[in-house]
């Protein structure tokens, strides 16, 4: 069959186009052009090449926010995506405790996000905060302001308080697609507890957890809000996470030139390491491709 | 290999029964004879999985008792039973490989590799799946797949009985004929106990050498797929099997005569005068129905004639009440034709169930 080719096709497309060359494509051009200029306000700009590239690849400060952000995400992930996959284990499949779970899990994911960054800003401090006040009586010199390994946990456990729902919901969601037969074979095969999760929900799960791997890392590498509020960046540079930096630079310091270069090296990396994720899990659970040619 | 009892088993999905409408199968008394192929048939909801689940111990029954070779098992869990069981929708493990698949239930059990081996290999040959031993599970055909569980059933030497739960839904018309035979033939090479649920009737009939019949929590009858077609226990039976179904005409009993409308058909046997029956029935099958001239028979209104190759199934009414008959290839349907019911053949039922000679 032929196809027909008709250019009025064009017109009907241009409103998107449109719509999303100027909410896209010209800002992220606006980016890419002030990467390689200098401006001293006015509205000059002087062409410098790939300078601002050289200078940030070579920064430390740029590295030690780089390095911070992947100990953190890493770290997240580490912990968010067992204990999501433990506590999905754990919900009820049928009955009352089921819109309860749902809506308590819930609940976390609904809080904006500097809230939660106030939140855990006054439930930490050693005066008035619930949980600053507990562990200081406890003897724990515990001070998100002074001291970064207690900064560093603040931040942690709050995005694991925050996040930890989203892996649990989309988690319960691939465990509950399981049909009964699959546990009821499992029985009659004779299967433990381990291979009915290794073989059975484990691979049931595989897919939205991809979701969930990916998601949470590109959600808590760009990480600005929860962090800004509860330590600023502080004690020092100790929590200065990527985004934390490009806003200092961009704002702060009206460094355009740098800052677009950072932006768009940022960019870069998280898709870089999506794309690395995304390969990796999906090949983890289907090997099956190269059998395609085989019927 | 085991003879299976089932003693007075009841079960209730419902926390506390009362009524006997709460339960989802009411009293079964059955016995699985070691080594014979049964099947349960059934129209949907009427109890097969129950009863099948509760052999396999995925249900524990409400009250009554289990027994295997005359030990009770009504406590013991899935696995100490060990009993085999192929479910309606092919279950495999997606990750693993076919051969993986086939051994998994052997590894589970922590028989040794050397047997393992071969007896995977004995199934692969058998399911006819050795060229595909070494590729994973996932993306096969619904009837590899079902295969596979079919191989994962096969695979333990020592089961006490295989349960099927309407293997074949998912299966290809041609495929489900070769994996019937199949199926058969494994049973004659082994000798296992074997118990198919089913609601396709043809299916029962060709597998089983005793057919169960089951009909809102009860068994009904349990027979060859002969007697199951001479003589239904009850109605259901009767209507159930058999393309189309036995006609069932409400009649009024007069010594060993039945009264339709305003005829009278013969009977082999009367009803019992102690008895008293809220409703009594004439059953005739529509191959037992010939057709006469006016004046001959009852008299037959010819709704529809249907030609399905072989022979004709006419469709017919008398006095508002619906009547089929088998008309045979050359036979000629007269012009105002009247039904003849052959009386070795025609069955009294009271309040649903077969009034036989001796009750």
């Amino acid at each position: 069959m032929e196809k027909t080719v008709n250019n009025k096709a064009w017109f009907m497309v241009l409103p998107v186009l449109l719509l999303v060359a100027f909410t896209a494509v010209i800002p992220l051009m606006t980016v890419v052009n002030y990467a390689f200029q200098d401006s001293f306000g006015n509205n000059q700009f002087f062409w410098v090449g790939i300078e601002w590239f050289q200078e940030l690849l070579a920064s430390e400060r740029f590295h030690d926010a780089l390095v911070r952000n992947l100990i953190f995400s890493f770290t997240i992930l580490a912990i968010e995506i067992p204990l999501g996959i433990g506590i999905a284990l754990c919900m009820p499949k049928k009955g009352w405790g089921v819109p309860v779970c749902l809506v308590l899990m819930a609940l976390p994911l609904l809080v904006p996000w500097n809230v939660v960054g106030t939140i855990w800003q006054v439930f930490g401090r050693a005066d008035i905060g619930l949980l600053g006040y507990f562990l200081n009586s406890l003897g724990i010199n515990y001070n998100y302001t002074q001291d970064p390994v207690a900064a560093w946990a603040t931040v942690i456990v709050m995005d694991v308080w925050h996040w930890t729902s989203l892996v649990v919901l989309l988690c319960y969601a691939g465990l509950v697609s399981i049909p009964e037969a699959y546990y009821q074979a499992a029985r009659i095969d004779g299967a433990s507890r381990w291979a009915v999760f290794r073989y059975i929900q484990l691979p049931k799960m595989h897919s939205v957890l991809l979701i969930a791997v990916l998601l949470r890392f590109m959600d808590s590498f760009m990480i600005y809000t929860e962090p800004f509020v509860v330590t600023g960046g502080g004690p020092g540079n100790s929590t200065t996470f990527l985004s934390i930096d490009l806003v200092k630079m961009a704002i702060g310091q009206f460094d355009l030139g740098p800052a677009a270069a950072m932006s768009l090296v940022y960019f870069l990396i998280i898709l870089l390491f999506s794309w690395v994720f995304y390969t990796v899990m999906n090949n983890a659970g289907t090997e099956k491709k190269q059998y395609a040619g085989e019927e | 290999m085991a003879r299976i009892d089932l003693d007075h088993i009841r079960h209730s999905y419902l926390p506390n029964p009362t009524s006997p409408s709460d339960y989802a199968l009411k009293e079964v008394n059955l016995t699985f004879e070691d080594g014979g192929a049964y099947a349960l048939l059934g129209s949907s909801g009427c109890g097969k999985t129950t009863l099948l689940n509760i052999i396999s111990g995925l249900l524990t029954p409400s009250e009554g008792e289990l027994l295997f070779d005359g030990k009770p098992v009504t406590e013991l869990s899935t696995e100490a039973r060990n009993i085999a069981q192929v479910f309606q929708f092919p279950v495999v493990y997606d990750t693993m490989s076919v051969y993986d698949n086939l051994a998994f239930p052997l590894r589970n059990r922590g028989v040794p590799a050397a047997e393992v081996d071969q007896k995977v290999n004995e199934i692969l040959k058998i399911i006819d799946l050795e060229s595909k031993a070494k590729r994973k599970a996932q993306g096969l055909t619904a009837d590899e797949k079902q295969k596979i569980s079919l191989g994962r059933g096969l695979v333990r030497s020592d089961t006490n009985a295989i349960l099927f739960d309407e293997p074949l839904t998912v299966i290809d018309p041609h495929m489900k004929w070769v994996l019937r035979s199949q199926l058969k033939h494994l049973h004659k090479q082994f000798g296992f106990t074997m118990v198919y649920v089913t609601h396709d009737q043809t299916e029962a009939l060709t597998f089983a050498d005793k057919v169960v019949v089951m009909y809102g929590g009860e068994v009904v009858q349990i027979g060859t797929p002969d007697e199951l077609f001479r003589r239904p226990q009850h109605t259901f039976v009767g209507y159930f099997i058999g393309s189309p179904g036995m006609n069932v005409l409400p009649c009024e009993v007069d010594g060993t005569m039945a009264r339709i409308g305003d005829h009278s058909v013969p009977l082999q046997c009367g009803l019992d005068p102690k008895k008293v029956a809220q409703k009594t029935e004439v059953g005739i099958r529509p191959e037992f129905v010939k057709l006469g001239g006016a004046g001959e028979g009852l008299p037959l209104t010819v709704n529809n004639v249907e030609d399905i190759g072989r022979y004709r199934i006419l469709r017919g009414e008398m006095d508002g009440i619906a009547l089929n008959a088998i008309v045979g290839e050359g036979e000629s349907i007269p012009e105002s034709p009247t039904a003849l019911f052959d009386p070795t053949q025609t069955n009294l039922y009271a309040d649903s169930w077969l009034v036989s000679e001796g009750a």
